[in-house]
């Protein structure tokens, strides 16, 4: 057995069944220190990749939600500015000079560090997750190019930090907008998709053991289904797992049973009105009837 | 193993091949440096190389960087180590680049792209030109629709007209961008303190926060996203609006656009080719059935479905080209534009008919789509897009 599929083990162990090329774009990216770049649709599970790598490699997950107007105060470093007022105030008063307050105030003490400084001072290198980078503008993009490929943070007023330990870094993006070349060439990639039938079955499996496996079948034949239904919002994994968890609960063992029971449970995988009502009982009925 | 490519005996050894397997891929529009050969080498070192199954993905995971790329990118794998035996001569760097310059535009690079970008055919394309056109444009233009209906899109868009339309296109997003900079400014001056350079200065004046400096949110970029109509009635415009789509998409990072007749085709991809002769190759080879019937209502619907979830938003623009002639029913336009508005973008309707003295948009599906758009204006030539500048700043 070679290396990289000991690493697709090592994630299934922790729950997380990846594809091939997903596993493999995962292993080179941490045999050559280089940032992976995640794409696919929402739901397929890309934030989970990191979460599992961190488990994997027992280190901590560092995350950096990405949104729109993102900057540097939030994603680096901020001073302590209450603090510093503070200390600027009580300075004044005990009689300390400026240069001296100022080289106090403008000190680690009052550093409030932000994901990406955090996760290059860690001691063990720390799995950092940069999640949903299209939303954050190019500008902050720009930025996070030179971070990626120094792994150096500067302060003006402290220097130059540069890493104790180079962060495995992933980052996600669901395509709401185009990312920059730049970006895309320092990264690998791996494009994820919905998993296959058996995929999302062992997935399935590996999450809630205690379906049923003719109810397994049932329930990830009537998800992949329903993801080839015109809807607004496609369920991803993570709703084919409350949807399954709903059902055990429930105590339903076959989804063909009780329409209104399966109608009920459908809250877990419909997410918008326009949804609920395209998805008729009769046609839950017509896809769980084609699923079994 | 008789399906692996044979290289010529006097070839280099694997690195060489490497390189010119990362030419192969250059050739067919992967944007590849040399670091990423580099890249790849060091990838290989780390997986079992002699394993067709770990090369391949070993090899994907780093040359490609986007879903449209991942999707061709066995293919292409296939077509270079696993010719059926074939030798493959040319594996160094030079001769590709010499082949490069002969293919530049033409179907080598081009034929399997048109194969990924796929099955352009509809059922009723083509073959009804002739009615749609002359319905579609009146007399003024109808002998020129029959020279220009056989006609692809190389002849129909000049480079000359690109660049114009470009610098056309940057100037009318700039203009919808700083008329919203300038409404954010007023609505929320200085929203925020700035906090960094209040204890700056506060320092000179013993930590009392005599100045209040602040911070109001940066300008932010509209997206521009164009939907181009190249159904017959439209075909005289083509020109025009096509240069004006390839320019705006040229010239905006983010601008997005799609052609469509019977059929929707996102062309952004194809657009951004560094080369604009290329793009426009690309261009002819996806938009297969140009000058076909127009469904304008289904299109746009389409649109809504599937990529406007993804790429339109509250700050998109959505620019529709076309005359409005429709063979869908006028209530699938008013559905579809509504579902379109409810992303939140602004919709501009851009009619080349509406130029002419005395139109009144009176085609029932033209009528239908006029409650739910934020801008309907005439436009036919670059000028005429150009005078809309002052329209576009009050959007």
């Amino acid at each position: 057995m070679t290396d990289w599929e000991s690493l697709k083990d090592a994630l299934a162990a922790e729950g997380y069944i990846a594809p091939a090329d997903l596993t493999m774009a995962l292993f080179i990216a941490l045999k050559l220190s280089r940032p992976l770049l995640l794409e696919g649709a929402a739901g397929v599970g890309k934030t989970e990749v990191a979460r599992t790598l961190a488990a994997v490699e027992k280190t901590r997950l560092i995350r950096l939600q990405c949104y729109e107007g993102l900057d540097a105060a939030h994603a680096i470093y901020e001073w302590n500015y209450q603090r510093q007022l503070l200390a600027i105030r009580a300075a004044a008063e005990g009689g300390e000079t400026g240069r001296s307050v100022e080289r106090r105030i403008f000190s680690e003490e009052f550093l409030l560090q932000r994901p990406l400084l955090q996760a290059i001072r860690q001691e063990t290198p720390p799995v950092l997750l940069i999640d949903e980078i299209d939303r954050a503008d190019e500008e902050f993009e720009a930025y996070l190019l030179e971070v990626l490929s120094d792994f150096q943070i500067t302060v003006p007023e402290l220097g130059t930090i540069t890493a104790t330990s180079i962060p495995r870094v992933i980052l996600t993006s669901n395509g709401t907008r185009e990312l920059s070349d730049a970006l895309r060439r320092r990264c690998l990639y791996a494009h994820v998709d919905f998993p296959s039938r058996e995929s999302e079955l062992r997935i399935l499996a590996a999450r809630c053991p205690a379906v049923e496996p003719a109810l397994a079948g049932q329930i990830v034949g009537f998800v992949q289904a329903l993801r080839k239904e015109e809807l607004e919002k496609t369920p991803g994994i993570a709703e084919m797992l409350d949807f399954a968890a709903a059902l055990v609960g429930l105590g339903v063992n076959d989804l063909a049973a009780d329409p209104r029971v399966l109608q009920a449970t459908l809250v877990t995988l419909l997410k918008t009105e326009a949804d609920r009502a395209a998805v008729s009982s009769e046609v839950a009925q017509r896809l769980a009837g084609r699923a079994a | 193993m008789s399906r692996i490519t044979r290289f010529a005996a006097r070839d280099p050894g694997p690195a060489a091949r490497l390189a010119g397997f990362m030419a192969h891929l250059r050739d067919n529009g992967l944007r590849l440096g040399v670091s990423e050969t580099e890249t790849a080498m060091r990838a290989l070192v780390e997986v079992t190389a002699a394993d067709p199954r770990e090369a391949r993905l070993a090899l994907k995971a780093v040359c490609t960087g986007s879903a449209d790329e991942a999707a061709r990118f066995d293919d292409l794998f296939d077509a270079y180590w696993r010719s059926d035996g074939r030798v493959r001569r040319k594996v160094v760097r030079e001769e590709a680049a010499k082949e490069r310059q002969h293919t530049r535009s033409s179907q080598a690079a081009d034929g399997l792209r048109s194969e990924s970008a796929g099955s352009a055919h509809g059922p009723d394309d083509g073959r009804e030109d002739g009615e749609t056109a002359a319905e579609g444009t009146g007399r003024l233009i109808a002998s020129r629709v029959q020279n220009l209906m056989r006609q692809d899109l190389r002849e129909l868009v000049a480079p000359e007209d690109v660049a114009a339309a470009e610098r056309l296109a940057r100037r009318l997003a700039a203009a919808i961008r700083d008329r919203r900079s300038r409404r954010r400014r007023a609505a929320r001056a200085g929203e925020a303190i700035d906090f960094r350079r209040v204890v700056r200065r506060s320092l000179s004046t013993g930590g009392e926060p005599l100045h209040l400096p602040r911070r109001r949110r940066p300008d932010r970029s509209v997206r521009l996203t164009v939907l181009c109509d190249v159904s017959g009635s439209m075909t005289a415009y083509a020109r025009v609006f096509l240069a004006f789509v390839a320019g705006l998409i040229r010239g905006e990072k983010t601008a997005d656009a799609y052609l469509f007749h019977t059929r929707l085709v996102r062309i952004t991809e194809a657009l951004r080719d560094d080369d604009p002769l290329r793009a426009l190759n690309r261009l002819t080879l996806i938009s297969d059935g140009f000058g076909g019937g127009s469904k304008i209502a289904a299109n746009l619907d389409r649109f809504a479905r599937s990529y406007a979830r993804r790429l339109v938003n509250a700050r998109s623009v959505v620019i529709v080209m076309s005359d409005g002639y429709d063979t869908d029913p006028p209530e699938a336009m008013t559905a579809a534009l509504r579902r379109l508005k409810r992303r939140g973008c602004r919709i501009v309707w851009l009619n080349p008919l509406a130029g002419w003295r005395g139109y009144a948009p009176v085609a029932r599906g033209m009528a239908a789509a006029m409650p739910s758009l934020d801008l309907f204006a005439p436009a036919n030539t670059l000028a005429a897009l150009a005078a809309l500048e002052p329209e576009f700043s009050r959007l």
